[in-house]
């Protein structure tokens, strides 16, 4: 496999083209083509399905790619010494229940390989930096969900990773989890390291990362940073009176977002605001309450694969 | 440590920390214990006349009832080799357990080394632990030791490691029930068509013969079984037997000649082939 393009000036965290991968003839994903660049926080996003999974497994190289090429900090995907310099919390978080947590950890060290001599510290600070000092002696077997999923992520911590992909990790987590996992991506990004989050939860998302891609039947529907995503203004508006064939005729305005009462426009000037209203009430409609807003990525996202659906 | 000992030593943590070790200890010193009242019991039983067996026919007797409980230590380690070793990779698999591990800089090579390293390392000290104790309580109870006591300990050993390598095979591609049930049916299938060959040595039929010359080939663990009771017998038997002609061989607790040297070099390449074959698959495959 070649050096990935772009070697001379610097190599990113991640680097794909055209990578794909097919389960039979199922399309799981269509030419992903994407950079990560070092110390970047990256959350790539999908509805289930979308292929999200595939493309952490295809990286790591638990699956072969159908086609395309892909680089991990500037070595192609499957080198083992890469590996060395990455963490990672699968998805499917399941580890030795007969071992300690110490004793988990102290298996990843071993694994990494790290020094032995820096196994005591490296453990230390991934039990403590998930909260789970008080249990590092107890056996994996007697922990919840919750806390496994805090174990796996120590485990992606250990050995200080350049790059970390986190695959699902607040999914078994209580809000107070949610934010210690939300502080621990800040303390990688700030101390350099590269993370590639696949959420599901978009506030989650949208607090942590600096950029964004939204994949959707297995190809990048959309990508940037959050300011590029998050550009057009939402408006929301309580209305009554309106029929489904006067919702459509609003179309122009935007995509909507029908929630009953409320009528969602996105990517909708601020400037077109009154423009909007006046042909709701031309409409028979009648106009409650009318709230321009930032986008959110949830809009955007929702706005994304309704494009994504009409489009195909 | 290199990552085929760690995966190695995870193995053997594994089985003693689930208590599979601690089961099998406990068991095996409860047959040990029974079986050497049994055998000291042959030698104060009477006949009609009330007199004791003479020495000759303890030593014959101790030697064919020492082949069927060693048959069933062998039946024990196949058993428990099939069972440990068809879960080895598949439940890791469907578990999620393998996917941070194998994000480390480990190749599945060592991976599936490793495990069969950790489990033919209980393997073989179970053999060997159990036929220590069994024979030295037999000695015990009776004065009889079998023959050949090294060679019973490689068969038996062998055997068990050639149900482990046909398990942790299939468990690279298969469920562990799937991979446990099918090693379990394949080592009894070997034992019938072993004697199926056998009947076609009494029956001089060329045809018939070849079913175990064959199922020997795919799956050694007959003749293996065949060379541990060779091991076992006295020369009174081997004569015995040798003088029957032909039909003596269609006998599954049995053997008239040790398994040829040309089968054992087979064994060889078989466990060879086995673990080539268990790693190609494992690496092929997604995960």
């Amino acid at each position: 496999m070649a050096a990935p393009p772009g070697a001379a000036a610097g190599f990113p965290a991640i680097q794909t083209v055209n990578l794909s991968k097919r389960f039979g003839h199922t399309v799981a994903l269509a030419g992903l083509s994407m950079t990560v660049p070092r110390g970047e926080v990256f959350g790539f996003l999908g509805p289930n399905g979308a292929g999200k999974t595939t493309s952490v497994k295809l990286l790591l190289g638990l699956l072969r790619p159908t086609s395309g090429e892909a680089w991990l900090l500037g070595r192609p995907i499957g080198d083992l010494q890469t590996r060395r310099r990455i963490g990672y919390l699968p998805e499917l978080f399941r580890y030795q229940g007969w071992l300690s947590a110490h004793e988990v950890l102290a298996l990843h060290c071993e694994l990494a390989p790290l020094p032995r001599a820096s196994w005591k510290d490296e453990i230390t600070s991934a039990l403590e930096t998930v909260g789970l000092t008080e249990r590092a002696n107890d056996r994996v077997s007697t922990f919840s969900k919750g806390m496994q999923q805090r174990l796996g992520l120590a485990a992606a911590l250990v050995g200080e990773p350049e790059l970390v992909f986190l695959d699902e990790p607040t999914s078994a987590l209580d809000p107070v989890g949610r934010h210690d996992v939300r502080e621990i991506i800040r303390g990688l990004a700030s101390r350099g390291t590269a993370v590639f989050l696949n959420s599901h939860l978009l506030s989650e998302v949208e607090q942590v990362c600096d950029r964004v891609a939204v994949v959707d039947h297995g190809r990048v529907i959309a990508s940037g940073t959050m300011d590029e995503l998050l550009s057009g203004t939402a408006v929301k508006v309580r209305v009554s009176g309106l029929g489904d064939a006067d919702i459509a005729k609003l179309g122009s305005f935007g995509t909507i977002d029908d929630e009953g009462a409320h009528l969602t426009f996105t990517n909708l000037k601020p400037d077109r605001v009154p423009e909007l209203v006046a042909a709701i009430v031309a409409l028979g409609g009648q106009v409650y309450e009318v709230t321009p807003r930032h986008q959110t990525l949830e809009d955007r996202f929702l706005q994304l694969l309704e494009e994504e659906e009409e489009e195909s | 440590m290199p990552p085929v000992i760690v995966i190695a030593r995870l193995t053997v943590q594994e089985t003693s920390r689930r208590r599979l070790i601690l089961a099998l200890v406990v068991l095996t010193l409860i047959v040990v214990g029974f079986s050497a009242w049994g055998f000291r019991k042959i030698t104060t039983v009477t006949t009609g006349n009330g007199a004791t067996l003479p020495p000759e026919q303890v030593a014959l007797i101790t030697s064919q009832l020492l082949i069927v409980v060693t048959f069933m230590y062998s039946g024990v380690l196949a058993l428990s080799a099939a069972v440990v070793a068809g879960p080895l990779i598949s439940s890791e698999v469907e578990s999620g357990l393998l996917l941070s591990m194998l994000a480390r800089p480990i190749r599945r090579s060592e991976v599936v080394i490793g495990k069969w390293l950790g489990l033919g390392v209980l393997v073989a000290i179970y053999a060997a632990g159990s036929a220590f104790l069994e024979i030295a309580a037999v000695d015990w109870a009776t004065g009889y030791v079998p023959p050949h006591p090294i060679l019973l300990v490689l068969y038996v050993g062998a055997e068990g490691l050639a149900l482990l390598s046909l398990g942790l095979l299939l468990s690279t591609r298969l469920s562990g029930i799937t991979g446990g049930v099918i090693a379990l049916v394949a080592w009894l299938m070997g034992w019938i068509a072993g004697v199926v060959g056998d009947v076609g040595t009494g029956l001089q039929n060329q045809a018939v013969e070849n079913v175990g010359v064959v199922s020997h080939m795919l799956l050694p663990t007959d003749l293996l079984w065949r060379g541990a009771i060779y091991a076992m017998e006295p020369d009174a038997v081997l004569a015995t037997l040798r003088s029957a002609g032909t039909f003596a061989r269609a006998n599954p607790f049995a053997a008239v000649d040790p398994p040829p040297l040309p089968f054992l070099a087979w064994v060889v390449v078989w466990f060879t082939l086995m673990l080539l074959l268990s790693i190609w698959s494992f690496r092929t495959r997604e995960i």
